[in-house]
């Protein structure tokens, strides 16, 4: 190719205007290029051109693989964004504290930048692609005035130690969000600051322990989750310094109340509950079960994870939790980032305020806003993370409340538990369907029987999906339900998905008895196939080598 | 509802389908004493009076000042690239890389922006982010409990407080022992004191951590920290501001095992606190300690080149209960726009930025100092700085009243600190202009006489 370029560079510029000539060497060269053949190593059975090394074909569009920013690098390429620093910048910084080592940055004119993370994004699977039924991550749409909201310029460049005079857009949106969504959840007072959900719980079991201590009920040191339980509640547990104690699940998928309940005593500081739980199940006895709590003088934690299936029509405040996480980045629709952020606000019954994290956001007499002092209220756990939160995320959440109003919240509940329940109606018969009983956002369905029959396991079931063009559900979580698939189908994906998606896996398990092989070796059609995942973690690779030497001499 | 795409046809064909006459029957489950029934606020609203109400709010807040604050945040130069990549809905609409098939885009930007936070800071491990620089710190502190068997850090007074105060709430927690460490006049951390605490062979210490800069911009002697903290079989976490690591001594040089840091100053906008990055580092030795996620590279089934999460056993989703930490969700997207600005900026980009922050600094320091305002210390400094001025609570109000914020009264995080009573911390970055420190400077001389 480069050859080709070179053979058009160099045609002569002609004298004088000379544009007969210089057409007609241009039409040469044209039929030059129409004939030169591009250097393949080889190609593979579609044609396609592998480049060599290693890294598979490439295609003119679709997703092609990519090389690393240190592969693109060459030196001397990219400058201009800044101007240079004066040569005695940095005159005052003894010589032993300067950066002796060259600093190895990959250099790239911006088209390369664009390109490269333009390309890159063409290998994801994501909301705005395609369906994606991750089991207790809601990934429903990520409405685009929540994006243009959080970047007004008054939201995203406003410092977080502004004075709070300057700050009373921003603190107003967060104490308006804080009570919306006290009365979403009936809990008394929330704090927005923890960063993600699992972040909310360290808050909240923090306040538990802090509760536990200012009455001097200073024995308590166990946190009892059910065996369905989200990882992050016995790593919470473990943080905060607690012992996990887990009880089993009844035979209904609920809670086993007798289990519970010889689990209970006075070590207990709190119970973690996810309601609806992870087999996307309603605690039935949730009542008797947080009275139980309450009985041994415990704390009753909501894991808000599945929230999004009850707006409306549970709660937790009002059942009689103690504290409770919400997910901004699942049930109030801000994005997952490809992992994060997310925003993981607590809500409190009265018992916890005290206890809240610091600062609070206030509102004075005169109706202006202000951020709580440092030291200001004694009781507080203390802080959790620097500055006030994510609130770019809540900036996304409130957007997101406001657009739907209660009744639109309510809407949203209703539909997703809808779809959730059409979802398992049409995949029973050829999935194992453990629980059968209406469901909330989500349920659990297996490849328990297709094992048995074809060998086939959920594993291959998720990665055939891939090949029918669906993000494959959660799958083997919750960990008690053997081949578990856990599916979520959110309120916002229509009918027409909904039935593509039951007849992707009825046909898939169909393929499973008429040839598993197929199915055991999906995805077929990705940018790559199954990884080595082993060798990926015996010898770790997790960083490309040392560019040492790559910066050119600073340009004066 | 907003963005629901069911028609009345399409809810009734999903009940017929059920068998039911109403989604309540779906509902029913929920015991009748705890059955709520609906929702109490007003809406839904249409996006465009939406929009106005959002407009109308974020013109409350006031951002086009004079300002010299910095104190954890920064406000620097973004390549509108980098915003390009992150509107991009492959990115943000996708979640953790859970099947790797599919996820590549993500993956590999993890892996690319591990490999460019190892070659800052040196260290060969890097996860994949962390909520924020305090919480990295506190999960850098836990690290060194869980490497070590030890129960006890030391942290330097100097850290960002609220890195300080969030660490203190994880360790309250865990009941485990921090204890601060005192700074010297020149604004670096005791070194006498340090060797005193670590000396106590009672209460054995797992970790120490200094910031550098820190909170007053002050560069510490980490050499020397390193080494004491080294000798008494403690490891050595360095809190750093990721930019000046394109032109200081890196935690690798200085022989820190951990390095933590906030990465908003890589591209990320101010936003009030968040989302930001939190950098946790460390070296090689520590890898199966480090919390969170890691992407390594890997190869597919015909011998591909791909990228993949990996060293799970760490995790909570495995481990449970034993996990090195609970976080689940990150701040990917951050880590994300980190990496877009790195590879838009480049090494000379960066240099300058540091570099360019540091003259500004100066120059700031020159006209204060002029105004009669000196610096509180004497230690070098790069790009940040405590002033020393009479009646600086009210110094600072006078000046913000004529649109000039004058950093942060030191007084709000170190009350009880005589020397810092009247004390402003400033800060300079490539976008502070000569034109607004004469602003200061001259707003200054008019609040003073």
């Amino acid at each position: 190719m480069t050859d080709t370029l070179e053979q058009t560079t160099k045609i002569p510029a002609g004298e004088g205007s000379g544009t007969e000539r210089t057409n007609r060497e241009l039409e040469a060269a044209a039929r030059e290029n129409e004939i030169s053949t591009p250097d393949r190593d080889f190609t593979d059975a579609r044609g396609a051109p592998h480049r060599g090394d290693g890294m598979g074909p490439r295609a003119a569009v679709g997703p092609s693989p990519q090389p690393t920013l240190a592969e693109l690098s060459r030196p001397g390429r990219g400058d201009g964004k800044l101007p240079h620093a004066p040569a005695d910048a940095l005159d005052a910084i003894p010589e032993e504290q300067r950066r002796a080592r060259p600093l190895g940055l990959p250099e790239l004119s911006e088209l390369e930048v664009i390109r490269h993370f333009v390309n890159l994004s063409h290998l994801n699977y994501a909301v705005d692609t395609g369906f994606y039924p991750l089991g207790s991550c809601t990934m429903k749409y990520n409405p685009k005035i929540n994006e243009w909201a959080a970047r007004l310029p008054g939201f995203a460049a406003l410092h977080p130690l502004a004075p709070d005079t300057l700050a009373q857009g921003t603190l107003e949106l967060l104490y308006e969000l804080e009570r919306m969504l006290a009365e979403i959840s009936g809990m008394r007072a929330v704090t927005l600051q923890p960063a993600a959900g699992a972040h909310g719980e360290l808050t909240g079991i923090l306040m538990a322990r802090a509760y536990h201590e200012s009455r001097g009920d200073s024995e308590r040191s166990e946190v009892i989750v059910p065996d369905s339980s989200h990882g992050t509640n016995p790593a919470t547990a473990s943080m905060a310094g607690y012992t996990t104690i887990t009880v089993r699940s009844g035979a209904d998928g609920g809670v086993d109340l007798d289990a519970l309940r010889s689990a209970l005593g006075p070590r207990t500081a709190a119970v973690m509950l996810t309601n609806p739980s992870t087999l996307g199940l309603f605690e039935r006895q949730i009542v008797e079960l947080l009275d139980a709590v309450h009985e041994a003088g415990a704390l009753a934690y909501m894991d808000g994870a599945n929230l999004n299936a009850v707006l409306g029509k549970f709660k937790p405040g009002q059942a009689g939790f103690d504290v409770m996480h919400f997910n901004v980045h699942k049930t109030f629709s801000t994005p997952h980032g490809g992992g994060g952020p997310g925003a993981g606000p607590v809500g409190v019954g009265e018992k916890l305020v005290p206890f809240l994290p610091s600062p609070r956001v206030l509102q004075e007499a005169d109706g202006s806003y202000r951020l709580e002092r440092s030291g200001e209220r004694p009781t507080s756990i203390g802080r959790v993370r620097s500055f006030q939160g994510n609130v770019g995320v809540l900036v996304r959440g409130y957007t997101y409340i406001k657009a739907h109003g209660g009744s639109g919240l309510t809407q949203a509940s209703e539909d997703a538990v809808l779809a959730a329940n059409y979802l398992k109606q049409r995949l029973a018969g050829s999935y194992e369907i453990p629980y059968d009983r209406a469901c909330k956002h989500e349920f659990i369905a297996t490849a328990r029987p297709l094992k048995a029959a074809t060998g086939v396991r959920t594993l291959d079931v998720a990665k055939r999906l891939i090949d029918y063009g669906f993000h494959p559900p959660t799958i083997y979580f919750p960990l008690i339900v053997d081949e578990a698939l856990l599916i979520e189908p959110t309120e916002t994906e229509s009918l027409e998905t909904l039935d593509a998606f039951a007849d992707a896996l009825l046909a898939i398990a169909d393929e499973a008895r008429e040839d598993p092989e197929t199915v055991k070796k999906a995805p077929h059609t990705a940018p790559v196939r199954r990884l080595d995942e082993a060798t990926a973690a015996r010898q770790p690779d997790l960083r490309w080598s040392p560019m040492t030497g790559a910066e050119s001499p600073c340009p004066t | 509802m907003p963005y629901g795409p069911h028609t009345p046809g399409d809810r009734a064909h999903m009940l017929d389908a059920l068998g039911i006459d109403s989604v309540q029957a779906l509902f029913e489950d929920i015991p009748a004493r705890v059955r709520s029934d609906g929702i109490d606020l007003p809406g839904p609203e249409p996006e465009l009076t939406l929009a106005g109400r959002l407009e109308a709010l974020a013109a409350r807040n006031r951002v086009g000042l004079t300002s010299f604050l910095g104190a954890g945040a920064y406000r620097h130069y973004v390549p509108p690239a980098v915003d390009e990549i992150l509107r991009r809905g492959e990115f943000y609409t996708s979640y953790t890389p859970y099947q790797p098939e599919i996820s590549q885009g993500t993956l590999q930007t993890i892996y690319e922006y591990q490999s460019l936070i190892a070659e800052l800071t040196g260290l060969d491990v890097v996860s994949a982010s962390h909520y924020d620089g305090a919480c990295a710190t506190a999960e850098a502190a836990l690290m060194t409990v869980r490497a070590t068997r030890r129960q006890r850090v030391l942290m330097s007074r100097a850290i960002h407080r609220h890195y300080v105060d969030t660490t203190r709430t994880y360790f309250a927690a865990a009941r485990l022992t921090l204890d601060e460490l005192p700074t010297l006049p020149d604004g670096t951390t005791d070194l006498s004191a340090l060797e005193a605490a670590l000396a106590d062979s009672e209460r054995p210490v797992a970790g120490v951590l200094l910031g550098h800069p820190n909170v007053f911009g002050v560069l510490e002697p980490m050499s020397e920290a390193t080494r004491l903290a080294h000798a008494a079989g403690a490891l050595m976490v360095s809190v750093v501001e990721p930019v000046s690591l394109a032109v200081l001594a890196t935690p690798a040089d200085y022989g820190a095992d951990i390095c933590a840091g906030e990465g908003q100053p890589l591209g990320i906008s101010l936003q009030y606190g968040g989302p930001y990055l939190g950098i946790l580092a460390s070296t090689q030795a520590l890898v199966r300690q480090i919390p969170g996620r890691l992407v390594g590279r890997t190869r597919d089934v015909d011998g591909r080149r791909a990228y993949v999460m990996t060293l799970r056993a760490r995790e909570q989703d495995i481990r449970r209960d034993r996990a090195a930490s609970n976080i689940c969700t990150n701040q990917a997207l951050c880590a994300l726009a980190a990496t877009v600005y790195l590879a838009a900026i480049g090494p000379h980009g960066l240099r300058d930025v540091a570099a360019l922050g540091a003259a500004r600094a100066r120059e700031l320091e020159k006209a204060l100092s002029e105004a009669g305002v000196p610096r509180v210390h004497a230690a070098p400094y790069l790009n940040e700085f405590a002033v020393r001025i009479e009646d600086a609570e009210r110094v600072h109000a006078a000046l913000l009243a004529r649109d000039v914020v004058a950093g942060l009264p030191l007084a709000q995080w170190y009350p009880d600190d005589p020397e810092l009573r009247d004390a402003l911390l400033v800060c300079a970055t490539e976008t502070t202009t000569s034109a607004e420190i004469q602003r200061f400077a001259t707003a200054l001389a008019e609040v003073r006489s």
